[in-house]
């Protein structure tokens, strides 16, 4: 028998398993999900305070992590619970509605050479210009309802579905394509039993992306105009000097998105986990 | 034999594509004919043109010059007395084995009724996947899934069959395997397959007679016909006379290729 005959049987008769509690807690607190980065959040937050009550910052400049918990406390539970409602009735509606108009684009960019050509530099335009800047534009023009706000979110959040979408119609296997038409099946099903499916994977990972831009666009208007939601509250605290009041939106505007984000990545493993990487799902 | 009894039928057929870079020559004077039931395979070098000859007969598209008939009548349409087979099995990913197999009829027609149903599992039974109907593809193996594959060409009951290399994604050994089972399915139900193919021995194992194409423009170089018993097997693969057609086809081509 030879040397790497050897060492071949002994590493494969060790599963990694086994070897752990041998190996103290060192292993346990690298190979375990979820512990490292927990960890690392921790040392952050306790460096922050350390550092804040250390060197005797300004909380203005950076309020330590123990005031901002008291940034929570400076309006009732139902103020907030307003605000957050707020932005997110606008960034659903605008998410959902941007959905709503990007799927038909996609499908019509996909189909047509000629209406692509004529439609996506007219995108690349909308989609280059700067929505902060637009946002002021769009609330003159719009009034100060829910209207404009939502009109914000939708153009922050189409493209990148219209992009992937198109993409994902497009990526659709060839021979699908001569089956469905060596069935000369209608066209309406070649788009909705193959081509909408297959671009199922590129539709969510545009989603994912769009959802987190929906609350940049429900915040965006809001701090344009607006008397309520988290964008505002964020606004006007800071306006008012009060920082550690801002840092408290912020974190809840961040959970907000997280959630979201989540939401999203829940939908697609519930309803469609055949769309997700192998190894994930 | 009239034209009529023929399933398959090639005059004259010339084919020639557009492309940015300029025409492209893929078929010239392509003539051949296919009986009722009659196993054909197709044998090339790459980029011959084999595809090009199945499009053709499925009726995707229409050939440049020429005629292409199927049961005497000129190809002007897509039939739906013809199964295709690709290379890959291409199946939906998110549709379960026996989804997949009525896919055809509720693609085509919008529903599937119960018939269809009883009708696919029986045909999955014959491709040998009995017990996986509620799987996923992603679940099966490569030769499983082309068999998945099979089935869906299988399932609108085609009197032709169109295989487009369906084996050559397969490793050596399910790749014989498939072919022998192809072959028990063909026999005991009679179709009309052309199959296309770049494997000689394998051309010679299941076909009735072995067409070997040029390289491009395309056309028909030898038409040899395979004189070996019926049913074939692994006893086939050491016979002598398969080891002659086998050398022949192999000197053809490497002539052509010298």
């Amino acid at each position: 028998m030879t040397m790497s005959d050897t060492s071949a049987v002994s590493s494969s008769s060790a599963p990694p398993e086994a070897a752990m509690p041998g190996r103290s807690w060192a292993a346990w607190f690298v190979q375990t999900p979820g512990v490292l980065p927990a960890a690392t959040f921790v040392a952050i937050i306790l460096v922050w305070e350390a550092s804040c009550r250390l060197f005797d910052i300004p909380a203005f400049v950076l309020p330590a992590p123990t005031r901002i918990l008291g940034g929570f406390d400076a309006v009732t539970t139902g103020r907030w619970i307003e605000h957050v409602w707020a932005t997110l009735r606008v960034a659903l509606i605008g998410y959902v509605l941007s959905i709503a108009i990007s799927l038909p684009i996609a499908i019509i960019l996909a189909r047509s050479e000629i209406l692509s050509r004529a439609i996506y530099p007219i995108l690349v335009v909308v989609q280059s210009t700067p929505i902060v800047a637009v946002a002021p534009i769009i609330i003159v023009a719009l009034g100060s309802g829910d209207l404009p706000r939502v009109v914000i979110t939708c153009l922050i959040t189409f493209f990148p579905l219209v992009v992937s979408t198109t993409t994902g119609l497009m990526a659709t296997p060839p021979e699908l394509i001569e089956l469905s038409r060596s069935l000369r099946a209608p066209v309406i099903r070649e788009i909705t039993q193959i081509r909408l499916p297959f671009a199922i994977p590129y539709i969510f990972s545009a989603l994912k992306i769009s959802v987190t831009l929906a609350v940049i666009g429900a915040v965006v208007a809001e701090f344009v105009a607006a008397d309520k939601g988290l964008g505002y509250f964020i606004q006007f605290s800071t306006s008012m000097f009060q920082v550690q009041q801002a840092w408290a939106g912020l974190i809840v505007l961040v959970l907000l998105s997280l959630i979201l984000f989540q939401a999203v990545t829940a939908v697609q493993r519930i309803w469609f986990p055949w769309s997700l990487p192998a190894e994930r799902a | 034999m009239t034209a009529a009894q023929h399933a398959i039928d090639f005059s004259g057929v010339g084919q020639v594509f557009r492309t940015a870079s300029g025409a492209l020559e893929a078929l010239r004077g392509v003539d051949m004919t296919i009986g009722r039931h009659e196993f054909v395979a197709v044998l090339g070098p790459s980029g011959c043109g084999k595809s090009t000859l199945l499009r053709l007969t499925s009726g995707l598209i229409r050939p440049t010059s020429g005629v292409v008939s199927v049961f005497g009548l000129a190809v002007t349409e897509p039939r739906d007395d013809i199964g295709i087979v690709f290379q890959k099995p291409t199946l939906l990913p998110w549709a379960s084995v026996e989804d997949n197999v009525v896919f055809p009829v509720r693609h085509k027609t919008g529903r599937v009724t119960p018939e269809d149903r009883a009708n696919a599992r029986i045909i999955i039974e014959k491709v040998g996947l009995a017990g996986f109907e509620a799987r996923l593809p992603a679940e099966l193996s490569g030769g499983m899934q082309q068999r998945v594959g099979i089935a869906r060409a299988l399932f609108m009951n085609p009197d032709i069959l169109l295989m487009d290399e369906p084996f050559s994604a397969l490793d050596a050994l399910t790749r014989e395997e498939m072919g022998f089972e192809l072959l028990r399915i063909w026999e005991a139900q009679p179709k009309t397959v052309m199959f296309i193919t770049h494997s000689i021995s394998e051309a010679v194992l299941l076909a009735d007679r072995v067409l070997v194409m040029s390289e491009r423009p395309g056309h028909i170089v030898e038409n040899l016909v395979i004189d070996l018993p019926r049913p074939r097997g692994i006893q086939t693969s050491n016979q002598k006379a398969m080891h002659d057609y086998v050398g022949h086809l192999r000197g053809l081509l490497l002539k052509r290729a010298a």
